[in-house]
């Protein structure tokens, strides 16, 4: 029973982190280093939030959750692929822009700082049951887009090598804008979820972090679609462990410890392999416009 | 000469977008510029406010340059800071009866040690073993977050407060304030000092000549012979350090205690202040000065108008960075 809880709860924390570590898996393994996983969800979620605050259409929600997203996508592949801009310059810009945009804009619309209407309940997804189907159909489909279908293979090639894809006469840019775009839909869900299944309505920093804590899973688990899963779900645990604990009372080390857990554990893989090894994990090409 | 126009259209292209994005929102744009423009220049008073916002994004804007220099992006200053102004609260609650001179230079000496070597792991990481310094110091931010609360809650509580802040500093601590109300106080000094001497040390020195020919060209710094490892290791360091004396700025020039999260994002201000600067040490003055003056006047929007927030500072910084990043593409990476 309390296993099952803990497990539950887990789940329900590792989901946002699911989607927004493969929305930023796609971008990466096609060559283009993606921080702006935070827009990602911040933008979707509070889009998400304010459609249903409006029209009360759960279609219509969804789907401007996943375009919210998705704009944010444009504008970052438009300054990384197209302009060729720095992309880690680019992804934290579109971060602080997200930040300070969000909040003005409901201010302007709702005259509150920074949180959308609170939403009826009948006006969320209360049941965490599809959006756990969709981060398993998310798994499975980014699994097969590696192994099996080609399209998958030109994204790889084009983060790893895309001299070798241009010579064989794809656009390269192309490849790289639609990983990004995918990527950006996918990691929306996972904002829809903060805003709709989680919480009710958009509240102010809803991500607090959690795009951080996604790009931490992608790395720790080497941009590769099971590992990162389950670094996902590793972190989740760990979370929701110390929630647990906190609220039982038992715990006895500060929730400082377990809070940094996700981010120390990264930084002590980071800091294992020599750079050598390093660099055969992560995607050759990624941050290298000049490529 | 180039370069700079760059600056000023991507200034100019980031404020006419956020202009126009606020007047869709149905604020008029004139009433907001004059909103800014009285915010900034219309008393002596304002404008030390304004110069009281500039005072830490000349420390962390020159915190970003130095480590570009070394062609390092260290997106870790806001980390660096707060561990900054924790070491120089801890310094400052240990050392109870040293007279104001050795209490303030040893205060200063601890936040620049602490930011150092916090920004110093990053630099030791990525000389070592090669890992991105990106990475690291994102992960280092969210450790300090929760290494500052752990103190701030935990062994330097203020007994006397319900917030999340620490014990009062003492008075022979705190630094000279210029007037009563604004809290414009001698860490500007500090700021423009350190501004003098980052562009002494990259200009003039050797040391610098070899950090900022490993930024430019990595193979040419290799074949010369020069200790890359070391130098780049430096370089955090200094760089690191000079975030931490935000901690000076905020500890004993404002606060007097540590706020926990006071900070809340000067450090990624540090990043668009260094790109709009090109990473010139002596523009980092010029240019903190204006996203000084943009937070200063966002303020004063959030208070005079009924639609805009503070958070209008956010949006044109974050465009002003797109615009600067678009403008000065990367020739070659790394």
């Amino acid at each position: 029973m309390l296993l099952d809880d803990l497990i539950l709860s887990a789940v329900r924390i590792s989901l946002p982190l699911i989607f927004a570590a493969y929305g930023g898996m796609l971008s990466e393994k096609s060559g283009v280093a993606n921080i702006a996983l935070e827009a990602y969800l911040l933008f979707s979620s509070f889009c998400a939030a304010a459609v249903m605050a409006l029209t009360h259409n759960l279609g219509f929600s969804i789907l401007s959750g996943l375009l919210g997203g998705v704009f944010v996508g444009i504008i970052f592949s438009f300054f990384t692929v197209k302009v060729k801009s720095d992309q880690i310059i680019a992804g934290m810009a579109l971060n602080i822009l997200a930040t300070g945009l969000i909040p003005v804009l409901c201010k302007a619309f709702y005259g509150t700082s920074g949180q959308t209407p609170s939403l009826e309940i009948q006006d969320r997804i209360s049941s965490t049951t599809p959006f756990i189907i969709a981060a398993l159909l998310v798994f499975i489909g980014t699994f097969i887009l590696f192994k099996k279908s080609v399209f998958g293979l030109r994204v790889t090639a084009a983060g790893d090598h895309p001299p070798a894809l241009r010579s064989q006469g794809i656009n390269v840019d192309f490849v790289r804008v639609k990983a990004i775009l995918i990527g950006a839909a996918i990691a929306s869900v996972g904002g829809i979820y903060l805003s709709l299944g989680a919480g009710s309505g958009y509240t102010r920093n809803m991500s607090a972090g959690r795009g951080f804590i996604a790009l931490a899973a992608l790395i720790f688990g080497r941009w590769k679609p099971i590992p990162t899963l389950l670094a996902c779900l590793f972190f989740g645990f760990f979370d929701s462990l110390q929630i647990f604990l906190q609220t039982s009372g038992t715990l006895t080390i500060p929730t400082q410890f377990v809070q940094v857990l996700p981010y120390l554990l990264t930084l002590v893989l980071l800091a294992v392999p020599t750079g050598k090894a390093q660099k055969n994990f992560a995607p050759q090409a990624i941050n290298r416009p000049d490529l | 000469m180039k370069n700079f126009k760059e600056s000023l259209l991507s200034v100019l292209a980031g404020i006419v977008l956020s202009l126009i994005i606020t007047s869709l929102l149905g604020e008029s744009p004139i009433t907001i510029i004059k909103t800014m423009y009285y915010s900034v220049f219309s008393s002596f008073d304002q404008l030390s406010y304004v110069l009281f916002y500039t005072t830490p994004l000349i420390f962390t804007g020159l915190s970003v340059a130095v480590a570009f220099h070394a062609g390092l992006f260290n997106i870790g200053s806001e980390g660096q800071l707060y561990i900054g102004s924790l070491f120089t609260t801890f310094f400052s609650l240990t050392f109870l009866n040293l007279p104001s001179f050795f209490a303030i230079t040893g205060a200063i000496l601890f936040a620049f040690l602490g930011g150092g070597l916090w920004a110093a792991i990053a630099g030791f990481l990525k000389a070592k073993r090669g890992s991105h310094e990106v990475i690291v110091t994102i992960m280092l931010n969210f450790i300090s977050y929760a290494v500052c609360g752990y103190f701030i809650l935990g062994a330097f509580k203020n007994p006397h407060s319900q917030n999340p802040e620490s014990a009062e500093i003492g008075l022979q601590y705190h630094l000279h304030r210029f007037s009563g109300d604004a809290p414009l106080n001698a860490a500007i000094f500090l700021a423009i000092f350190c501004a003098i001497l980052t562009w002494l040390l990259l200009y003039k020195t050797n040391w610098g000549f070899e950090v900022r020919l490993i930024g430019s060209s990595l193979e040419t710094a290799r074949r010369s012979g020069i200790n890359i490892k070391r130098r780049l290791i430096e370089a955090m360091f200094l760089s690191g350090g000079l975030a931490g004396l935000v901690g000076v700025h905020e500890i004993l020039g404002h606060a007097y205690k540590f706020k926990d999260q006071f900070s809340n994002g000067l450090g990624f201000v540090g990043i668009a202040v260094a790109l709009l600067a090109r990473n010139k040490p002596l523009m980092v003055l010029f240019s903190a000065l204006l996203f000084g003056a943009l937070s200063k006047s966002a303020l004063d929007l959030e208070l005079d108008t009924e639609k805009i927030t503070r958070d209008m500072a956010l949006i044109i910084q974050g465009l002003i960075i797109l615009f600067v990043a678009a403008s000065q593409r990367r020739k070659n990476a790394s």
